[in-house]
């Protein structure tokens, strides 16, 4: 039994795969904390769409390297990100509406791109995520990453927090609000494509939300948030991935599932804001 | 900069001058004030009266320098007003707050701090001893480590002034501080805006109360997107001048709720 439970650990390439997950479920946990708080977990999700388009325009022009669909994923997020601000202010639309519209087309084109390309099994890889596939140079992509989003939120936590708060007040206090507002939206970017790897564009969401929410429904503590968050997030990684050897099944799919099985507990069995506890006090959930 | 441990200015009325000339406050084109001038400073509690959309809320964010003026321009202190200022603090309406959001009231209360303590300082003992004083006033020790959850409304509204008092604001801008609280709280933030006044600070609150702006406040500025009057309480606050603003009233000048 502790063999079949330890087997996995000997090949080299399940130990990458392991690390990978804990260092990309702490960073997403950690950062979707910030989702939570700024409650923009829809257009985040749009967002993790508008990446396949980009890999799939990045690949077409100069081939398939380390970075280029890195930098097509990037551009493809921050095109539809502000595209869809331009189409907001420039018409009566609003701006979750032209996200909708600009993520939705731009994914679809990517489709038809892909399946021209010959790619086929990457596809599979970008939608759905395949951490297996994981060379050491991913590994050291992910890792300084990590470090970067993980540094430059840590820093900035105190005006982040309080223009999630109440941006209004935190401008009247000399907190450069739009500008890191335009920070935040640009590390969760980053942040997303890292995990695409682990989870896929499908499935990235997942990650970059759940932790965190989770933790919300157990804690009042903004610092339990944060780190709750990546404690969960890198350990149901981890976890998943572990889970799809002794199980085989996939492992992106896994780490979300795993994901949304403690969300549900948490959700039911919370001490103070879960279902049952409410049940019990007789109150309506706020 | 002045950072004495009481922020008082009461005898120095006539350098603590807010004066507004010849504003005007635009959305998307559309003008929510015009030709606004008026001039008032420390030691005073202001009352903005006037109907829905008359620009009361627009006023006190364009004072708090969160709008963008199209013309006129805003002095505090002889100074002109563009941006921000750590003297000048804003308190939204208590509507406008996600009160479910995980923070304690301590630290909102400590926001107040930022101007000093910057993005990542840890805050000094200057910057705890404002806190500790701010939460002292407001009566809110007991509370400091409760989640603003778990507060009433008058509560939440004295988080907001104590957060104003540990910025070591001079002039304090408050949206409908009155509206939604109880009676019991309505009196007790009336008292805490006359003894915060009195202190030496300018306090100007929207307040759309009509039969209470007589006890609390000291001069009224009556806005229908233009100043209609301006000036101490007994004499501009008169049943002409209230028509002028809400239009003809059927009874005593009530405002129909």
């Amino acid at each position: 039994m502790i063999d079949w439970l330890l087997e996995p650990l000997q090949h080299p390439f399940n130990q990458r795969a392991l690390l990978a997950a804990l260092l990309i479920g702490c960073t997403n946990g950690y950062a979707s904390a910030f989702v939570v708080l700024k409650k923009s977990a829809l257009k985040v999700g749009s967002l993790s769409h508008a990446l396949l388009p980009g890999i799939a325009v990045a690949i077409m022009l100069v081939g398939l390297h380390d970075w280029s669909a890195f930098l097509g994923a990037l551009i493809a997020a921050l095109l539809i990100g502000l595209g869809s601000l331009a189409v907001s202010r420039g018409s009566r639309l609003d701006q979750e509406s032209a996200l909708a519209i600009l993520y939705t087309a731009a994914f679809s084109g990517g489709i038809i791109l892909l399946r021209r390309m010959n790619v086929t099994q990457e596809m599979e890889e970008w939608l759905f995520g395949n951490i297996m596939g994981l060379r050491d140079s991913d590994l050291w992509t992910n890792y300084w990453i990590s470090l970067g989003a993980l540094g430059i939120l840590t820093a900035l936590h105190r005006p982040l927090l309080m223009t999630l708060f109440d941006a209004e007040v935190a401008a009247t206090l000399g907190v450069p609000v739009r500008a890191l507002n335009y920070l935040l939206l640009a590390v969760l970017i980053v942040v997303l494509i890292s995990s695409l790897q682990a989870v896929g564009c499908m499935l990235a969401v997942g990650l970059l939300v759940t932790p965190a929410a989770t933790v919300y429904l157990l804690t009042d503590s903004t610092g339990k948030l944060f780190w709750g968050g990546s404690l969960l997030g890198g350990l149901a990684s981890a976890f998943a991935v572990l889970a799809g050897w002794w199980l085989n099944i996939e492992q992106g799919p896994a780490i979300v599932l795993v994901l949304g099985a403690v969300f549900l507990a948490a959700f039911l069995f919370g001490p103070k804001y879960g279902m049952l506890a409410r049940a019990r006090k007789g109150r309506r959930p706020s | 900069m002045d950072s004495s441990s009481h922020p008082c200015c009461a005898h120095h009325l006539h350098h603590h001058e807010l004066r507004v000339e010849d504003l005007r406050v635009s959305y998307r084109g559309v003008p929510a004030l015009d030709g606004v001038s008026f001039a008032t400073s420390c030691g005073s509690c202001v009352a903005l009266v006037g109907p829905n959309g008359a620009g009361k809320s627009t006023l006190l964010k364009a004072v708090a320098g969160l709008l963008p003026t199209d013309k006129g321009r805003i002095f505090w202190r002889g100074t002109r007003v563009s941006r921000w200022s750590r003297e000048i603090a804003y308190l939204p309406q208590r509507e406008e707050v996600d009160w479910k959001f995980p923070i304690t009231v301590r630290r909102v209360v400590a926001m107040g701090r930022y101007p000093q303590a910057g993005w990542w300082r840890p805050f000094s003992k200057t910057d705890d001893a404002a806190i500790l004083r701010a939460l002292e006033a407001m009566d809110l020790l007991d509370l400091q480590d409760r989640q603003i959850s778990e507060l009433s409304g008058g509560q939440q509204q004295r988080v907001f002034l104590a957060r104003a008092l540990a910025q070591e604001a001079h002039a304090l801008l408050l949206d409908e501080p009155f509206s939604g609280l109880d009676r019991t709280s309505k009196a007790a933030l009336a008292v805490l805006l006359r003894t915060l006044a009195s202190e030496g600070r300018l306090v100007m609150a929207s307040h759309h109360d009509l039969e209470t702006v007589r006890g609390i406040f000291d001069e009224v500025l009556l806005l229908k997107r233009r100043a209609v009057a301006f000036g101490p309480v007994g004499e501009v606050f008169t049943p002409e001048n209230l028509e002028a603003a809400f239009g003809p009233v059927p009874q005593g000048g009530k405002e129909v709720a």
